[in-house]
């Protein structure tokens, strides 16, 4: 990438920079000298994906990094106001990353390698550290996935294997520590899932992580494919276990419930069976426009966003590369200097550059502080994503609830159908009547499955509203507190900047044709 | 705005404001204004009015207006450059290299200046403004002035023009006139000394107006961009709805009103700041092109000294034989005497004038770069503190947002 030219041409320019300052003993733009050295690498990976971080959030995370406090301590606050008392707070790092290699049984020489994270927690009374690779983490997140449905989960980082391999290590490795930061982080102050076992477990436990280990869907299907030739003839009744029924059918080994609810969804899209939604389900549909609208608007602003940083940015750039050629003229001039005006130009010049480089390190803090404010923008567009899993949950138990009513129809149907039959042979049908029971047994099964599945269905809608509340509570804050910030930080560095042209301004003042 | 015309006449040695016409004082101040589309298609132009006012006796009047095109001024520029050697001619804006924005307002308004300050300076300068080539310019009539520009845009005239083209052209590489090349070349170390400085001058003066030309682009791309996100920033405020959707329609608005501060600043950053850089880096070209004048001068004057010797030799050779070419011979050899002598004072002149003008030029050009600097200055502050405004005036509507 550009990062060796760019740091090295910041050490060049860093140096001619400081040939013009090192008499101006101004405050200027050195306040934060520690952000100066490392200019913000500028933003060059598309806006592809809602889950990446624009590229430019780096250069905020690396230089707050450096001087230790500033996000934590936001990170701090806020779990201390939000949910409850001071010891309630957790505190996570990652850190260390540290290669490792892979311990295989093959005949293969040459393993290879991953790395490994430490994660340290700290809450109000301990402090315990673990070490983890990323894989550990995914199965945490699908984990809370299957236990919290229908709550607003933080989306766990991407795997993204394009990105290791066009990055370097080290880059990407950084990346990902930051990225799991930010994801256990933001774990750490859900209200429910911050207090849940499954993150302690995480956190805490050493060694390999005990929680069940879910296997991939198509291994499932594998497995599933096996038990469907004795269900469909029979021999198995068809009938949801109890506890499945809690889970969704892609989960559970049940290649047959998959293949129901999905008649199911087909039946209920061409709206055949009519399903038996709840009337608030409307409320609800209104609700899920209303946010998909404003993701669109949100996802918009946020690539606009981008944008700014990125002129924003060039503009330091340029003006910077501005002083600099100035700078060059100053010396050239008072080096060659013949005439008297030569000496009066190269003072001038000398005024010019230290303004605009003064100007250019203003617009490069004022591009550092921007991009923490916008960055809410992009962590809600990650919000909105987690929103939209809890709604699938919702819907996929939904599916399940009116799968199992419209199963039960038809049982019902079915046994109606027998007795009719059987009725009319006089003295009974022996085959029938057997029939009618096992049939009879069925929709018992069922009916316990659909009380199952209708409270969980009711415990997810709850969820969902809850959590809606919450992060709409939450957004609310923390949009204003984005946009406060940011237009405190606009206003300000523009303050900063006029009180440098001014001065440039009052330098030249000889020149002025106002007659003032 | 940049007033050159102002500084001009401050730094001449005659020098009045072109209102005050006491009838005392000589003066000249031109005008050069009122650019109008003409033609059609590709032979589409644009002409001007030129406007004098002068009390020279050699000036027909008072005053004078007549129409010109740019091909009209680069004849003026020429017969300068060919009667004054020695002298610093004034330079022209380039002609427009995209066709896109041959005909844009900026572009044209530009142009206009440019060619304002260009007269301006011939008018104010001592020995410039007696030209009678100016008079003609401001003076004649279009027909006249459309005969001499066509004559003088013929390529092929007369061989001596096409000798002094080629020398031209060769004396445009650098290498040539700091002597890498041709074997005859001044021995000044001060000359020296200032070619090099001219050269360098450019290329760093050149860098300078790259960067306060992309200065601009950033400028106006910024302002598209707030533009854009002031927009979107509605939008989202529209489908919020409460007051924080307010409180993001009204941060869209001030993006938006940014927008056009940043537009506007571009603007003036063009003409105030770019554009004197462009113009002084067309006067070095302009310095280069005199520096090339007097290496020919110089040549000549060798050349003519060599020859002068050989012919004396000649001379002597043909008297001592008492041959009867010597009167042919004798006349020859004077008349080359005299050019010779011509051709000495031809080099001298153009060395003293150009000790003069070296001068004149390094405090003309700190005025004008003054100037640029200044009103810079002035409208990055401007900028800057209307930026710092619209961003203030929209925090007491946020913490009525916020407290709601």
């Amino acid at each position: 990438m550009m990062n060796q030219d760019h740091v090295l041409r910041a050490s060049q320019d860093d140096e001619m920079e400081s040939l013009v300052l090192h008499d101006d003993a101004e405050n200027g733009g050195d306040s934060s000298s520690g952000n100066v050295q490392q200019p913000p690498q500028s933003p060059k990976a598309p806006f592809n994906s809602f889950l990446d971080p624009p590229s430019y959030a780096e250069a905020i995370f690396t230089s707050f990094d450096s001087n230790g406090h500033d996000q934590t301590l936001e990170n701090l606050t806020r779990a201390g106001s939000g949910s409850g008392t001071e010891s309630d707070s957790i505190h996570i790092s990652v850190s260390d990353p540290q290669e490792e290699q892979e311990v295989t049984n093959s005949l293969v020489p040459g393993g290879s390698s991953y790395h490994t994270y430490l994660i340290t927690t700290r809450t109000g009374k301990s402090e315990y550290g673990v070490r983890r690779r990323f894989r550990e983490v995914v199965t945490l997140s699908e984990r809370l996935s299957e236990v919290y449905r229908g709550y607003v989960i933080p989306v766990r980082p991407e795997k993204s294997s394009v990105e290791r391999k066009v990055m370097q290590k080290e880059e990407f490795v950084e990346q990902r520590r930051l990225a799991l930061e930010k994801y256990l982080r933001k774990l750490g102050l859900h209200p429910v899932i911050g207090k849940s076992e499954e993150l302690r477990v995480f956190l805490q436990v050493q060694g390999k992580l005990p929680l069940m280990r879910t296997t991939d869907v198509a291994s499932r299907m594998l497995d599933g494919a096996v038990r469907l030739p004795r269900q469909l003839f029979g021999a198995e009744s068809g009938v949801v276990d109890l506890n499945d029924v809690a889970q969704p059918a892609k989960s559970g080994r049940d290649l047959l419930r998959i293949f129901k609810e999905l008649k199911q969804s087909v039946s209920n899209d061409w709206g055949g069976a009519k399903p038996l939604v709840v009337e608030e389900d409307k409320e609800f549909m209104e609700k899920k426009d209303k946010l998909m609208e404003f993701e669109q608007q949100l996802s918009n602003v946020s690539q606009q966003a981008e944008s700014l940083v990125k002129f924003q940015q060039d503009m330091g750039e340029t003006m910077g590369e501005l002083g600099l050629a100035f700078v060059k003229l100053t010396k050239f001039e008072t080096e060659e200097a013949e005439f008297e005006s030569q000496r009066v130009r190269a003072a001038d010049m000398k005024n010019v550059a230290t303004a605009a480089v003064k100007a250019s390190r203003l617009y490069r803090e004022l591009n550092t502080q921007t991009i923490k404010h916008l960055d809410k923008l992009h962590e809600y567009l990650g919000t909105m994503l987690a929103i939209n899993n809890a709604f699938a949950d919702r819907s996929s138990a939904l599916l399940t609830v009116q799968t199992l009513s419209s199963e039960l129809a038809s049982l019902h149907s079915r046994i109606e159908k027998l007795e009719v039959a059987s009725s009319r042979i006089f003295g009974g049908d022996k085959s029938r009547m057997r029939k009618i029971e096992e049939l009879k047994e069925a929709v018992r099964v069922t009916e316990s499955a659909k009380i199952c599945a209708d409270r969980e269905y009711e415990r997810i809608k709850e969820n969902n509203r809850s959590e809606l509340e919450r992060i709409d509570k939450e957004r609310q804050s923390d949009f204003q507190n984005m946009l406060r910030g940011f237009v405190v930080n606009q206003a300000g560095y523009a303050e900063k900047m006029a009180a440098v042209w001014e001065k440039l301004a009052e330098e030249t003042s000889t020149y002025s044709s106002d007659s003032s | 705005m940049v007033n050159f015309e102002g500084m001009e006449q401050q730094r001449s040695s005659s020098s009045l404001s072109p209102r005050s016409q006491s009838s005392s004082q000589p003066f000249l101040s031109v005008s050069v204004t009122d650019p109008v589309k003409l033609g059609n298609g590709v032979q589409a132009y644009i002409s001007y009015r030129v406007i004098t006012k002068t009390n020279f006796t050699e000036y027909q009047g008072p005053e004078k207006i007549v129409i010109r095109r740019y091909s009209d001024f680069v004849w003026l520029r020429d017969r300068l450059f060919e009667k004054f050697k020695g002298i610093f001619i004034p330079p022209l804006p380039e002609k427009s290299a995209v066709e896109k924005f041959r005909f844009s307002a900026e572009f044209i308004e530009m142009r206009r200046q440019a060619l304002d300050v260009f007269v301006n300076r011939i008018a104010s300068h001592h020995e410039l403004r007696q030209s009678e080539d100016l008079r003609t310019f401001l003076q004649a009539e279009e027909e006249t002035m459309e005969r001499l520009r066509s004559h003088e845009t013929g390529i092929f005239k007369k061989p001596s023009d096409l000798m002094q083209i080629f020398k031209d052209v060769q004396s445009r590489v650098s290498d040539v006139v700091l002597g890498k090349e041709k074997p005859v070349e001044e021995s000044d170390a001060e000359y020296e000394k200032l070619k090099h400085y001219i050269f360098e001058l450019e290329n760093h003066l050149a860098e300078a107006q790259k960067h306060a030309y992309r200065l601009v682009k950033r400028h106006r791309e910024l302002g598209q961009s707030l533009s854009d996100f002031g927009k979107a920033v509605k939008l989202l405020g529209a489908s919020e709805g409460n007051a924080l959707g307010k409180a993001f329609s009204e941060l869209g608005m001030k993006s938006e009103i940014l927008s056009v501060k940043l537009q506007n600043e571009a603007h003036q950053l063009l003409l105030n700041f770019e554009e004197p850089l462009k113009d002084y880096v067309r006067a070095v070209q302009s310095i280069k092109a005199t520096i090339a004048e007097r290496a020919n001068a110089f040549r000549r004057q060798c050349e003519l000294a060599e020859t002068m010797k050989l012919k004396e030799i000649n001379l002597d050779k043909l008297m001592l034989i008492r041959s009867e070419k010597v009167a042919e011979a004798e006349r020859e050899y004077h008349e080359l005497k005299a050019e010779s002598e011509q051709a000495t004072k031809t080099f001298e002149t153009i060395v003293k004038l150009m000790s003069e003008e070296i001068g004149r030029f390094q405090e003309q050009k700190t005025l004008d770069m003054g100037i640029a600097f200044h009103e810079f200055a002035k409208g990055q502050a401007r900028l800057a503190n209307g930026i710092a405004d619209a961003w203030r005036s929209l925090l007491p509507k946020l913490e009525a947002c916020s407290s709601s």
